[in-house]
């Protein structure tokens, strides 16, 4: 519960920016109403007669919308945060739903989804209303105290920050790359290529670079300004904190601990990624698409890559920083942290539900027969699927063709291991599944 | 009557010092490129197109703008800052209270996460724009590396404020070396590493002891990542970056179509 005396002072801390925050907002929309509609108002919502709603009329509701939420932030007393607050049936709505399961696999079908109808979504009109739900959803949850709490926590502030960069250059290259493959099928030549004109270094180049430098030391400089870097207690060897997280760019790895054997987890994965990113030029077998973005031209090494970054090493950093609580439980993003929420539930290995759960005996001692039906799943997994894909899928019988067996196979281990990571994670959650393979008798935990 | 300026210029100090006279004509603005030490990085002149801000993204140059502000920063920061356990937090607290301004510390943190960022960026648009590709993949490689030497950079730092938040991640990310195989104390094979019935890798031998100097985050760590932080780290990111610009410009450039 809420203690009202806290929560008015809360109020009364963040009304001030967040109302700025949603001046920004009504000022972006200003200004991109007033260009759709000087440039003729952009496509027509609704058009009957005289009367004609386009996406510019659209841009100015939303900016009369944001200057209202301005106006009750800057009233600053519990009664107008209302109007801008989440709604607390929408918070307890969405941490219900909100478990790793849905978080994991919402976030891969939701890139899987845009991927798929990429033609849709990098409409800059499109891409504008997303931003701009995107930042209403956050000015409405900063309203809640428990969210505000993780997100303003100094050091995740940049990582708010890289979502909306990430975001941003993710729609920019696929805006670029939609155009590309679009003028590639009509057989003109990509956009990076109509200019062929080369230009002085001096004073094209290291204009660039100075203005750059300028803008963005000017930009840290305020940064340092407003954000404070952290400093808890001093360093106490006695006292664990809980939870105790990794930087921020580790949380992935963290969060690999719970899944893998600490020896797998936090050496053999992050070498398997290094040498992995390392060997991407010796494993990409298509001369096409060098120097211009392109997603039909590369389509496998495109889906791949997204899956690797945003869908698993984004997506657990995110999950590690705001999802993880004490006991690194999970927590929804509007949910207290309660150090007595457990989430130790009882986990089995599948030799568990092999012998003792459907054949109903016990555990055979001999080690290697115990873990028969791990190291056959897991056989038939890195080794059966490989070869099955190099003999009957189109696509994998293509690459086989132009690597030769060594460098498909290595491919196909990277791959095989980056697709078992989402598996092993929804098996963990729905079935409670600790390890496929078992064996603590020589640390090898699968 | 020459100006000021044009008198400047003529000058003898001036000319031993800048080779060329001011770039305004196409000739001097070539030569500005060749004969000074910090814009010879650069080629003389470059497609039009490559340098277009929506291809670059800039990440790249930014990158190694922060890795330089970061030095700046770091240096200033060496001076008030002394690695030992009694005096650290300490410091930072006179960081905060005591020096002009006091956001010395605060810059040299975001700039940290900032450089994290811009090279996955960077990382990122290589990527779409299969600028990885013959004959570049070297240069990949040099970057991937780079890339975690920041990653390294930002994680030894981290414990170097030695609060409770640096002390803990720390100990969360050293743990992980307990478990190298063979070479980590609680790592499968260690075992195996025996000679006549003496165990060679123990918690005072292992990986996570030669990164800590200690069985725990202690002094000892905490100097050890001082040292990687502020010499060992930056030197070896400084003599693969010059490779990662070198090979750029012998690989042909900042990519673009064929």
């Amino acid at each position: 519960m809420v203690d009202p005396v806290s929560y008015k002072e809360f109020i009364a801390d963040i009304s001030g920016p967040l109302g700025w925050f949603f001046v920004v907002l009504t000022a972006m929309n200003l200004v991109a109403a007033a260009r759709t509609l000087l440039g003729g108002g952009g496509a027509s919502l609704f058009h009957r007669k005289v009367l004609r709603f386009s996406m510019g009329h659209l841009w100015l509701v939303l900016a009369v919308w944001f200057a209202i939420q301005a106006v009750m932030c800057f009233r600053a007393d519990p009664a107008s945060i209302a109007w801008v607050a989440m709604p607390t049936w929408a918070k307890q709505w969405i941490d219900r739903w909100m478990s790793p399961t849905w978080y994991t696999m919402g976030l891969l079908g939701a890139l899987l989804g845009m991927f798929l109808a990429r033609r849709f979504f990098v409409q800059p009109p499109v891409a504008w209303l997303t931003l701009n739900l995107s930042l209403w959803f956050l000015g409405a949850s900063l309203t809640d105290q428990n969210f505000f709490q993780i997100v303003s926590k100094p050091d995740n502030v940049p990582i708010v920050g890289m979502v909306y960069l990430l975001g941003f250059f993710t729609w920019l290259s696929a805006y670029r790359a939609v155009q590309n493959d679009d003028r590639l099928a009509r057989g003109e030549p990509p956009l990076e290529a109509v200019d062929k004109e080369k230009t002085l270094v001096w004073p094209d180049l290291v204009y660039i670079e100075l203005i750059c430098m300028v803008a963005v030391t000017a930009l840290l400089i305020v940064w340092a300004i407003v954000l404070k870097a952290p400093l808890e207690e001093p360093a106490n060897a006695a006292h664990t904190p809980n939870p105790s997280k990794a930087p921020w760019y580790f949380l992935g790895l963290q969060e690999l601990l719970v899944y893998f054997d600490p020896w797998l987890a936090g050496v053999v994965l992050p070498g398997l990624i290094l040498f992995g990113l390392i060997a991407i030029p010796y494993l990409d077998p298509n001369p096409e698409g060098v120097g211009y973005y392109t997603i039909k031209r590369r389509p496998f090494a495109y889906v791949v890559f997204q899956f690797g970054f945003l869908g698993l090493w984004i997506s657990l950093i995110l999950m590690g920083t705001f999802l993880r609580g004490p006991n690194w439980s999970f927590f929804g993003i509007y949910e207290t942290w309660d150090v007595h929420k457990s989430a130790t539930l009882q986990h089995y290995n599948l030799s568990d539900y092999f012998w003792i759960w459907m054949l109903g005996r016990e555990l055979p001692t001999a080690i290697l027969w115990r873990e028969m039906p791990g190291l056959v799943l897991m056989a038939l997994y890195f080794v059966g699927l490989p070869i099955l894909a190099a003999c009957r899928l189109p696509l994998f019988r293509q690459l086989y063709a132009q690597m030769g067996w060594p460098r498909f196979a290595i491919m196909m281990l990277l791959l095989m291991w980056m697709v078992l990571l989402p598996i092993k994670m929804v098996a963990n959650w729905q079935l409670n599944l600790q390890y496929f393979v078992a064996i603590p008798e020589w640390t090898l935990n699968l | 009557m020459p100006s000021f300026g044009e008198k400047l210029r003529n000058s003898q100090v001036y000319k031993s010092i800048f080779r060329h006279p001011l770039p305004l004509d196409r000739r001097h603005r070539v030569l500005v490129i060749l004969t000074n030490f910090f814009l010879h990085l650069h080629p003389v002149s470059i497609r039009r197109q490559g340098i277009a801000l929506s291809y670059t993204w800039c990440m790249g140059g930014l990158t190694f703008f922060f890795f330089l502000v970061e030095t700046v920063t770091g240096v200033l920061l060496m001076f008030y800052y002394r690695p030992v356990a009694e005096h650290a937090y300490g410091d930072m607290l006179a960081l905060r209270d005591a020096t002009s301004m006091g956001i010395l510390r605060e810059l040299h943190r975001w700039g940290a996460h900032a450089m994290v960022i811009a090279v996955w960026l960077h990382t990122y648009r290589v990527f779409l724009t299969g600028s990885y590709k013959k004959p570049r993949e070297f240069n990949w490689g040099v970057g991937v590396i780079l890339l975690m030497l920041t990653l390294l950079l930002s994680f030894t730092g981290y414990l170097l404020p030695w609060d409770q938040l640096a002390m803990w991640a720390v100990t969360v990310g050293s743990n992980m070396a307990r478990a190298t195989p063979l070479l980590g104390q609680e790592g499968p094979g260690a075992a195996l590493l025996t000679v006549d019935g003496i165990d060679l890798i123990t918690s005072a031998s292992d990986a996570r002891f030669a990164l800590l100097g200690a069985r725990f985050v202690g002094e000892n760590a905490l100097l050890r990542f001082y040292v990687l932080h502020c010499v060992a780290i930056p030197l070896g990111a400084a003599l693969l970056m010059a490779i990662h610009f070198w090979r750029v410009r012998k690989d042909g450039g900042i990519s673009g179509p064929l």
